[in-house]
């Protein structure tokens, strides 16, 4: 199976031959991939070379002239180093864009804090009128990104190397149950985009429900409420496979009439000074299936 | 060494005089920077750009972008004097429920092509529109309005070394060379050197002018290029505060809250007015050219 990055690229190239409103914009990373689009589509598929605020304020300039931008590179260089572009020549001029990153939060392990980003989305939740997805399987990536370049909103694409064994429905936004509890269900477990198999092992032997969330912005307020009014308990687990509570206001907000629990598990703040694998670097933030269970467990009694 | 002293004509002055009602009417403003920049945008408004105030969506029309939005007050006044603004509007600058803020936001001012501020965006932003404009076949062209001190930001560079890359004719960015930045001078700040000669490093065709001679401008930005498929940089040399006795070259004019009697009748007799004098009507810009 092709991975999520590949599947951008394959899909973005497809997307350009049928859409004239389309442009890419990189910033060399991925950019060999898009070589054959390039040449097909110069003046839509650009390179700006290792720039990263160029790379959101051309998007910008593309977009305030008509074209519906792609801008793509790893999460620390497309949304951490040029935040005040996103915020100021997408959001404040208040044009549409597709923003796509690869690599996540701990993807690139081995290449150290530089290439890593679990503030991403929580970057995000201070601006306004932004789509947040993060996907976990490539055919999840694929569904979302047509819709995304169909549209014209503001969104933000998070792709992984880490994958799920099987894709989900996730067009509307709206979150899926994958696993129902009982009616003395302990409690509702969301879990977000590549995390959904450690989680759906970590609680295959707990009366719970498990909720899976590939767009986390907007938050899935009907969902979770159905799903809380079904439980014994108003008690929620968001397992997010970036900065651990960034959801916990969504669900406070969520669940305001309903006295509750929340928990969020996530990625830690401290950095991880040891290099190694996305398997390890999970581990370490106890986000494998046996930290998992035992982290929910402890919480849901 | 090119002059700053062209002297100011009646369509300058009377422009400066609609500003400095501005100012007055609401309490002062960024001073130094608008006053330094008003014949950049006069030339832009009056003869350069291809613009519709009755249509200011026209596809084919120039952008103008003010990247260092802080000199709104220049192109509000500018944007007044041809009809986008009712020019009763400019005593309403950062007032509550006004559409005209102490930086221009594009979609409540009409004729503000971006929301500018934060130094070092327009570039960017105008180096996407005139890669789509040209990819359209439009014959819109784009003006970028920069400071000397916004030429600290990195992102600048990347734009411009972008827009050479890209042979971008259709896009020219004119600097406010007015030496002067909120902390003081930019060459003891941090000597930005010659920034013509910094543009052609960066592949541009570049030329300096006096940034207070709107004939000298219009016809610097007309005239052919050395390399007419490279994008131009057009140094305007200015002084900050120009026309303002008391500002002329004063850093702490570059913003300013508020006015005692005596510097307000300084400011109007700088202007060529007294204190009691109502904003008039700048002589128009094609009155202007008329009589040039």
């Amino acid at each position: 199976m092709d991975t999520m990055r590949e599947r951008f690229t394959s899909t973005t190239s497809d997307l350009l031959d049928q859409d004239p409103r389309l442009a890419v914009v990189l910033a060399d990373i991925t950019a060999a991939a898009f070589a054959p689009a390039a040449a097909r589509h110069p003046e839509r598929v650009l390179n700006v070379g290792i720039r990263e605020q160029l790379l959101i304020g051309v998007a910008g300039g593309l977009a305030l002239a008509g074209l519906r931008p792609i801008a793509h590179t790893f999460p620390s260089f497309l949304v951490e180093r040029p935040f005040e572009q996103i915020k100021l020549d997408l959001g404040h001029q208040d044009v549409g864009a597709v923003l796509v990153s690869t690599g996540a939060s701990y993807d690139m392990a081995s290449l150290g804090r530089t290439h890593q980003a679990p503030g991403d989305v929580a970057l995000f939740d201070t601006l306004e009128g932004w789509t947040v997805q993060v996907p976990g399987h490539p055919e999840e990536a694929e569904a979302l990104l047509r819709a995304a370049a169909a549209g014209s909103g503001r969104v933000y694409l998070r792709l992984s190397g880490e994958t799920n064994h099987a894709a989900h429905p996730v067009e509307g936004g709206r979150m899926a149950v994958l696993k129902q509890g009982s009616d003395r269900a302990a409690g509702v477990v969301v879990a977000v985009g590549p995390l959904l198999d450690p989680v759906l092992e970590a609680v295959a032997d707990l009366d719970v429900t498990v909720l899976y969330a590939a767009t986390v912005r907007p938050f899935d307020v009907a969902g979770l409420r159905s799903a809380v009014a079904r439980t014994a308990a108003a008690d929620v687990v968001v397992v997010e496979p970036y900065l651990a509570g960034t959801s916990n206001r969504e669900v406070g907000e969520a669940l305001l009439d309903t006295p509750h629990r929340v928990l969020g598990l996530g990625v830690a703040r401290q950095e991880l000074r040891r290099y190694g694998t996305p398997a390890e670097h999970a581990a370490a933030h106890g986000l494998d299936a046996a930290s998992l269970r035992a982290r929910i467990g402890g919480f849901l009694g | 060494m090119i002059s700053t002293q062209a002297p100011l004509d009646e369509r300058s002055l009377a422009l400066r005089r609609t500003a400095l009602a501005s100012l007055v009417a609401t309490g002062g403003g960024h001073v130094g920077g608008s006053f330094s920049a008003m014949e950049i945008m006069r030339a832009l408004y009056d003869t350069v750009a291809t613009h519709d105030p009755a249509d200011p969506a026209d596809p084919g029309r120039d952008r103008v972008i003010l990247s260092k939005g802080h000199a709104c007050l220049a192109q509000y006044t500018l944007l007044a004097d041809h009809g986008y603004l009712d020019p009763a509007e400019l005593a309403t600058v950062g007032k509550r429920g006004s559409r005209l803020g102490g930086h221009p936001e594009r979609g409540l001012v009409p004729g503000v092509e971006c929301s500018t501020g934060a130094l070092g965006h327009g570039l960017s932003l105008g180096l996407g529109m005139a890669l789509q404009l040209r990819r359209r076949g439009s014959t819109g062209r784009v003006f970028v309005v920069l400071g000397d001190g916004e030429l600290g930001e990195g992102s600048v560079w990347e734009a411009a070394m972008s827009a050479s890359h890209h042979r971008l004719a259709n896009l020219s960015v004119l600097v406010d060379l007015n030496t002067l930045q909120s902390a003081g001078p930019t060459r003891e700040i941090l000597d930005p050197g010659s920034p013509a000669a910094r543009f052609a490093a960066f592949g541009w065709n570049t030329a300096e002018v006096d940034g207070h001679d709107p004939q000298a401008l219009a016809k610097t930005l007309q005239a052919p290029r050395a390399e007419p498929e490279r994008p131009l940089a057009v140094i305007c040399h200015t002084v900050k505060g120009r026309g303002l006795d008391l500002a002329e070259n004063v850093p702490t004019w570059h913003y300013r809250i508020g006015f005692t009697e005596p510097e307000l009748e300084s400011l109007w007799r700088s202007l060529g007015a007294d204190q009691t004098a109502q904003p008039d009507s700048p002589v128009s810009g094609s009155q202007q050219e008329a009589d040039a």
